[in-house]
């Protein structure tokens, strides 16, 4: 298996008719994802790329069984995207989107809270089950098939990781970025569980970043109950306090938030903590042979 | 983004939020006519884009319109350092001329977006004018806390158990009450990330007022709130800051001599992570992003090398929307315009890498090509030494 998209993913795209959608969609369809549907209010009826567009989340459900969703929408407008999919009973939602607003985040998290649907990101570069799915802009081509999970808050340096781990020769089973930003759907705690029951899934790699406590908090949670051997690192262990280094959400304020104190956590955990990014594959070698 | 004092204060004072009588002087004989208007007694408080301000000298006391305008000549200009601002200092250009309160109490009242609650939480402290940090560290016990329900904002009874804490009572507790629903109102409808009032006062008279207000601002909701937008001053920004965000790069000075351009936030400060260590210092962050375009790259550059610093550099990027080809031909672009005056090692991985190098390759230039990050950094911290 893999964690939360498959080979029966069967994905419709909220702004599937703007150039990032477009882009993206195309590449998605190039790795074989099924991309159903697409969603453009006022363009329902028409195609574009081969899917057919439909006027609202609700019918593109109805009409093609559209199970997850991608949504590239202006940052203004995504935190409706989202709950739309919710609304719509859509199962994973995938918002790609950089740029909503704190508030917006809360007003959606307050939303989801009576729903069943699964919120990955924003600010995410999405997820990817290798050789199965992928929904989102990561590149197709570094990831291999097998049996290692990547978490991460970031985007290239996620593809840093999986190129380290399939350089040795380790396959992913699922690889997914968890979001920049400061509030967030799913977190490093809700894919441990999700790896926890993946046959599939042998390791797991979990890049953090300063900023917030989901590092902190999923360090509790693998010492209690997560026996896969983890491999960790934290980014911005040079950063300066106070400001925010490009996420939204990566800013060490008043004093918490840092990288040490991220590390000493996980380490306490039995994390296998690398220091350097360049040990991430090296790190993971060493955890599955010890 | 950060605003000033005073600004702060003309976005509270529009939500019922209670502020001393005050306006801006940035030349001696304003401040003298302001304290003709509300003094004789003012308080002049420098306006900077930092906390600690009384510390250095930066908050005096006058009993006269003339001392209002001699001490106003000896603050403005001066450079102004506090515990926040650095050895370097900065330049103070406008004074806050406010009307000098009997001060009974002084209280905290501060709110931030608690993000494992997903809530903005509401904090008041019996224990103001002191950072709250050091509250927190040391008297916990001390902070009372109230968090906001998303479809319920604040309560009434919220407001009031907060006052109630801080011990207030009467016509003052009414004020105070008043005075937190106010400031979450402003908190909430401006999107700010921070609202702070530190110290809240309680006067002589009774009165609650907030003798000091610091809001910060998310930066992402600020296309929606021009009024905001158009307070930002660049002049307590870094010039190469404010450069940068012109072209939608993420720039950040930092302490050390080694430059750095990364595509990706994540992977710009592991790439800072991995110069330190490796011997090095990193000069700063620099985060090209995802939709970026050659001619940003080719800014980004001159960015980078226009700090005087920087003795060597490293260009690390991991295509993915990115195409190394692209930044390849932004930064041939930039060091024929500008010259390659520093060492410059670059590694690129990912979408159309071969490409990239070949770009590279053809220029001509002295670029050092690396395979992997680890060899990058080793590289490029040998280039800064080797210069010394």
């Amino acid at each position: 298996m893999s964690i939360l998209v498959h080979e029966n993913t069967r994905v419709v795209v909220q702004g599937i008719t703007g150039t990032e959608g477009t882009f993206h969609v195309q590449r998605m369809k190039e790795y074989g994802a099924k991309v159903v549907a697409g969603v453009t209010p006022g363009k329902g009826g028409t195609a574009h790329l081969g899917v057919p567009v439909f006027n609202t989340v609700e019918e593109a459900v109805a009409r093609t069984g559209a199970n997850a969703s991608a949504i590239f929408v202006p940052p203004f407008f995504a935190a409706e995207a989202v709950m739309e999919a919710a609304d719509a009973g859509v199962g994973v939602i995938v918002c790609i989107t950089e740029g909503i607003p704190t508030f917006d985040m809360i007003k959606v998290k307050a939303y989801l809270k009576g729903h069943a649907s699964a919120l990955i990101g924003p600010n995410t570069p999405g997820i990817i089950s290798p050789g199965k799915c992928k929904i989102g802009i990561m590149p197709g081509h570094i990831c291999k098939r097998g049996t290692i999970g990547i978490i991460s808050r970031s985007g290239t340096l996620t593809y840093e990781a999986i190129q380290q781990a399939t350089k040795l020769g380790y396959g992913q089973s699922t690889a997914v970025g968890m979001g920049g930003d400061p509030i967030i759907g799913l977190k490093f705690i809700d894919f441990l569980k999700l790896f926890k029951e993946d046959d599939e899934t042998e390791a797991v790699i979990l890049i953090g970043e300063i900023g917030g406590t989901a590092e902190e908090e999923a360090a509790e949670y693998i010492q209690k109950d997560f026996k896969k051997p983890v491999v960790g690192f934290i980014a911005g262990q040079t950063a300066p306090p106070g400001r925010r280094m490009g996420h939204a959400g990566a800013i060490i304020a008043g004093g918490k938030g840092t990288a040490a104190e991220k590390i000493e956590a996980l380490k306490k955990a039995g994390v296998h903590v690398a220091i350097s990014p360049a040990d991430i594959g090296l790190m993971l070698k060493k955890a599955l042979k010890s | 983004m950060k605003i000033h004092e005073f600004q702060a204060k003309s976005i509270l004072s529009r939500f019922g939020v209670q502020v001393p009588r005050g306006e801006v002087a940035d030349a001696p004989s304003k401040a003298r006519e302001i304290a003709e208007r509300i003094g004789p007694r003012v308080v002049l408080k420098a306006q900077i884009h930092a906390g600690g301000r009384g510390k250095g000298g930066g908050i005096r006391v006058a009993s006269s319109p003339g001392e209002a305008e001699d001490i106003a000549r000896r603050m403005l200009g001066m450079t102004l350092v506090t515990p926040q601002t650095g050895p370097e200092g900065k330049e103070v250009r406008r004074l806050l001329v406010e009307e000098a309160l009997e001060i009974r109490r002084e209280l905290y009242l501060g709110i931030v977006i608690d993000r494992a609650r997903e809530a903005a939480v509401i904090m008041a402290s019996t224990e103001g004018g002191v950072e709250i940090e050091k509250v927190a560290a040391e008297k916990p016990d001390l902070i009372f806390k109230e968090y906001v329900g998303q479809t319920t904002g604040l309560l009434g009874f919220q407001a009031r158990r907060l006052a109630f804490k801080l011990g207030l009572e009467g016509d003052t507790l009414k004020q105070a009450v008043k005075f937190i629903g106010g400031l979450y109102r402003a908190f909430e409808a401006s999107d700010a990330s921070l609202a702070e009032i530190n110290p809240l006062v309680v006067t002589g008279q009774g009165s609650v007022l907030a003798l000091d207000a610091k809001m910060n601002f998310d930066d992402n909701a600020l296309p929606r709130h021009l009024d905001i937008n158009a307070m930002r001053d660049l002049g307590e920004e870094s010039p190469l800051e404010v450069e940068a965000s012109k072209s939608n790069l993420n720039y950040i000075k930092l302490d050390g001599d080694v430059g750095c351009m990364v595509n990706g936030a994540g992977l710009a400060m592991a790439t800072m992570d991995i110069i330190k260590y490796s011997g090095g210092a990193p000069a700063n962050f620099l985060d090209i992003g995802g939709g970026v375009s050659e001619t940003a790259v080719t800014n980004a550059f001159k960015i980078l090398v226009s700090d005087k610093d920087v003795k060597a550099a490293l260009i690390n990027i991991f295509g993915g929307i990115v195409r190394c080809d692209m930044v390849a031909g932004g930064i041939v672009k930039a060091a024929r315009e500008i010259g390659l005056k520093i060492p410059m090692v670059v590694r690129l991985e990912g979408t159309n890498v071969d490409v990239g190098k070949r770009i590279l390759e053809e220029s001509g230039l002295a670029f050092v090509s690396a395979p992997d990050m680890k060899t990058a950094a080793e590289k490029v911290v040998a280039l800064v030494k080797g210069g010394n």
